[in-house]
């Protein structure tokens, strides 16, 4: 179950972590949008590297690594698309510019990948949870949110119990055709939503004990307050934007083509 | 209706009481319990048993009015709580006098953090900021879990997670903690611990409690009154040692503690020890003790 | 016969749940695999059946290591009865519960047949043949689970927490019940920490703590020694409790059963006589 474990947070603590999620968020869209308006591939790459020193200072090295690498067949199809409708359309012939191009989109995606990891790696649900809420988010939303976050590893957990246990009468879940296949799940599935169902209905009876829907002005335990290091954080986030529309405004941005020929 | 005249004799409270209660789910055949008539006493330490399917976990539903609102169906007769009637208040309302502790851990639980599960009740009633810190911390450190406080509850030992649900009902000051089999899922030195805490709960601070269990070995030295179902009907009600010595509650098939039937089989042999039934192994170590001593 | 040697098992996720772990299980001996929660009970009885292969180390079943044959050849020698009845039940009747397993073994229909008739009465279950398994109760249900296993007949029996949630004569029956297949020369392994039920049946006892093995022996051995008890998070039970409180008078200390307490007691006290 390596999916769900990704889906596990680490309770770590370190500058990035104790930032405000919701500057956080805020950096992430705006690399985003960064991303979004350059299609050389010269900042991007300036972009993506970037990335780098959150990561190491945040300890997320190899769990940002696995996303990454999570993505890479998605970047891959980018890449071999990006370079293939202008093979075509160049007659059949790879051109330096379009490998260029298409190496500027995949990183464009990594990019994107890359600073929402950081955001998810970074914050803990609890804390994404509270962010929603102050935002005002309906706090019904926010708490499915949470509890989602809470029970799908319990789920899977429970879903390997149930596999085991069938497995043990006998059930052989890789035999026979693709049909006969699918058709092995069925004895997996069925105590699954069962046990779902039984498990939402105790947890509905556990939250009516514990008063759920007293009052509508619902307060909270924690509040987000911003801190220094948030102001400080979001300065850099609106210098980044600042610095990347006025470059893109203001500036001509050669292409690696070109830097290559001026060189040579 | 009977109507009671009002004695002086009655000097103590009763925080849950019930008359001719009958309960039928929606869609069922016949009723899940009937004409239940119990009063449990504030301060109390009562013990609920009978065999599955007796009963028992629909009648703590009675208490904080999980029955009739959430569960619907047909309910009869009368039934109040801390001078509550449930069919007349919402559970939320009620949930501030009743505490409800259940018995999978992992169900009850919602948060990601173990102070926070502890403050939903809080938040839910929308109490002050400052309030709530002060009932969460005060009702983890009675629970003695305030150490982990920022952990999250999935990482806990089944044990301290049903703390967790005590610690959470208990920020609410309800007069009476209903606990049904709480520590099923536990092993005994857990389960152990739990009982510990909840009759420091009883002793110290004076809440009611209510518990559902089967284990009665581990229990029944706690209880102040028993009360025993069977086919949901309440069968015997009343003091422990009484209960407990008597033959229909073996006949019922309620797991008699061990130190108590031993007892009585010593009797049936021409051993008596005299005294009432003790109800837990040190009891039953003392008596024989003493009686060696007397014959020294 | 079963044979676990020196064996080590990690879980994907990096937890180490046992840690060299070595033990025999005979033909037709019943044990009971006792300690705390996490002590890596249901981790060590699911090597027995193949679910689990061990990181270092072996299993061996009949002579056969688990690691080279299926779970499902396994499964026909081992029964394994799952702790949450909810975690197998699926069909739409007792009756297609019971025969599930005999299909995917291959029986044939006539068979299958008789083996269900077999399950259903020896678990008292034939009013509910054609019931659904979820209209039926915890108790009942946990029974559809018992007779889905032992339809098959395999000749070692797992039970996992056999007793959770039940009550006092729901245990009896199952004590019975165990003692039953016992004497029929089944292997009975069950994993349990109800010390209570296991004093009453006085099978041999394997004490784990931390993934390891900490006490093997009969009941009333093992478990009226409170130091090693409390280690593995148990309490004696509640007739060792007495017996172990009263040792300064010079009663014996490995007393589990409460017949054989009061045979003791009442001699004692005719003696002051």
């Amino acid at each position: 179950m390596s999916f769900f474990d990704g889906l596990r947070f680490r309770r770590v603590s370190s500058p990035i972590h104790n930032l405000d999620p919701r500057i956080k968020f805020i950096y992430a869209c705006v690399i985003f949008a960064v991303a979004i308006i350059f299609w050389q591939l010269l900042p991007l790459v300036v972009l993506f590297v970037m990335q780098i020193p959150f990561v190491l200072i945040a300890g997320v090295k190899r769990e940002w690594f696995r996303s990454m690498k999570g993505a890479a067949f998605l970047a891959s199809i980018i890449f071999f698309t990006n370079l293939l409708f202008p093979f075509i359309s160049a007659g059949y012939v790879i051109t330096f510019s379009s490998l260029e191009y298409a190496l500027a989109m995949t990183i464009r995606f990594l990019v994107l990948v890359g600073s929402f990891s950081i955001f998810f790696l970074t914050t803990s649900p609890d804390h994404l949870g509270l962010a929603l809420e102050q935002s005002r988010v309906p706090y019904e939303f926010c708490f499915a949110f949470t509890t989602a976050v809470r029970f799908v590893p319990v789920l899977a957990e429970e879903a390997q119990t149930i596999m085991d246990a069938q497995k043990a009468r006998g059930l052989e879940l890789e035999k026979g055709n693709f049909l006969r296949r699918v058709r092995n799940y069925i004895p997996i599935l069925i105590p699954l939503i069962v046990s779902a169902i039984r498990r939402s209905l105790e947890l509905a009876e556990a939250m009516e004990s514990r008063a759920w829907g007293a009052t509508k002005k619902r307060t909270n335990l924690y509040v987000l307050k911003l801190r220094r290091e948030d102001y400080l954080f979001a300065a850099i986030t609106v210098a980044i934007l600042a610095i990347a529309i006025f470059v893109r405004l203001c500036f001509y941005i050669p292409r690696l083509e070109e830097i290559l020929a001026g060189i040579v | 209706m009977r109507r009671k005249p009002l004695s002086a004799v009655e000097t103590r409270m009763a925080i849950i009481e019930t008359k001719n209660l009958t309960y039928t789910y929606p869609g069922a055949a016949w009723p899940a319990i009937k004409d239940v008539s119990i009063k449990i006493e504030k301060g109390e330490f009562a013990l609920i048993t009978g065999p599955s399917g007796c009963g028992k976990t629909t009648l703590c539903r009675c208490f904080n009015g999980l029955i009739p609102h959430f569960y619907q169906g047909e309910l009869k007769g009368e039934i109040t709580v801390a001078g509550l009637r449930v069919q007349e208040h919402p559970v939320y309302e009620l949930a501030t006098h009743v505490g409800m502790v259940f018995q999978n851990p992992e169900n009850q639980l919602f948060a990601l953090s173990v102070e926070k599960d502890v403050a939903f009740g809080l938040e839910n009633l929308g109490l002050p900021r400052e309030e709530i810190r002060k009932r969460v911390d005060w009702a983890l450190q009675l629970t003695g879990i305030y150490e982990l406080r920022e952990r999250a509850p999935t990482e806990l030992s089944g044990g301290q997670q049903q703390r967790v649900a005590i610690a959470s009902v208990l920020a609410m000051q309800p007069e009476v903690i209903v606990l049904d089999e709480p520590t099923s899922f536990l092993d005994p030195l857990g389960a152990k611990k739990i009982f510990e805490v909840i009759y420091e709960l009883n002793k110290k601070l004076g809440i009611t409690i209510v518990l559902v269990e089967h284990r009665l070995d581990l229990t029944a030295k706690y209880a102040d009154h028993i009360i025993i179902m069977d086919g949901g009907r309440v069968v015997l009600d009343g003091e422990p040692h009484a209960i407990l010595s008597s033959e229909e509650a073996r006949l019922i098939g309620v797991g008699i503690p061990k130190a108590t039937r031993l007892y009585q089989m010593l009797k049936a042999e021409g051993v008596k020890l005299g005294g009432k039934v003790p109800l837990s192994s040190e009891e039953m170590a003392e008596k024989i003790r003493e009686a060696f001593k007397r014959h020294d | 016969m079963i044979e676990v040697e020196d064996v080590y098992f990690t879980y994907p996720s990096g937890v180490e749940a046992l840690k060299g772990v070595s033990l025999t299980i005979r033909d037709g001996e019943f044990v009971a695999i006792m300690g705390e929660n996490g002590a890596g009970k249901t981790t060590l009885v699911k090597h027995f059946n193949g679910l689990l292969k061990p990181t270092r180390g072996r299993v061996l079943v009949d002579g056969v290591e688990t690691t080279k044959v299926s779970v499902a050849t396994l499964a026909r020698k081992v029964g394994f009865v799952f702790q949450n009845p909810d975690h197998q039940l699926f069909c739409e009747t007792v009756e297609e519960e019971i025969a599930f397993a005999l299909k995917n073994f291959g029986f044939s229909p006539d068979v299958i047949e008789k083996r269900v008739e077999w399950a259903l009465n020896l678990l008292g279950l034939s009013q509910y043949r054609k019931t659904s398994p979820f209209m039926l109760s915890g108790g009942e249900r946990k029974r559809v689970a018992l007779a889905s296993v032992l339809a098959w007949d395999p000749k070692i029996l797992i039970l996992d927490e056999p007793t959770i949630g039940q009550d006092y004569q729901q245990k009896e029956k199952l004590r019975q019940f165990i003692l039953q297949m016992n004497a029929q020369e089944k292997t009975v392994v069950v994993v349990t920490h109800d010390v209570e039920f296991v004093a009453e049946c006085n099978p041999r006892v394997v004490l784990m703590r931390g993934g390891k093995i900490v006490a093997d022996g009969e009941a009333r051995k093992v478990l009226t020694n409170p130091e090693i008890v409390e280690q593995a998070s148990l309490v004696p039970p509640q007739i060792a409790q007495i017996f172990l409180n009263l040792s300064d008078l010079g009663f014996p200390r490995d007393v589990i059963d409460i017949y054989e307490a009061k045979e003791f007691l009442t001699k004692a006290f005719k003696g002051l006589r």
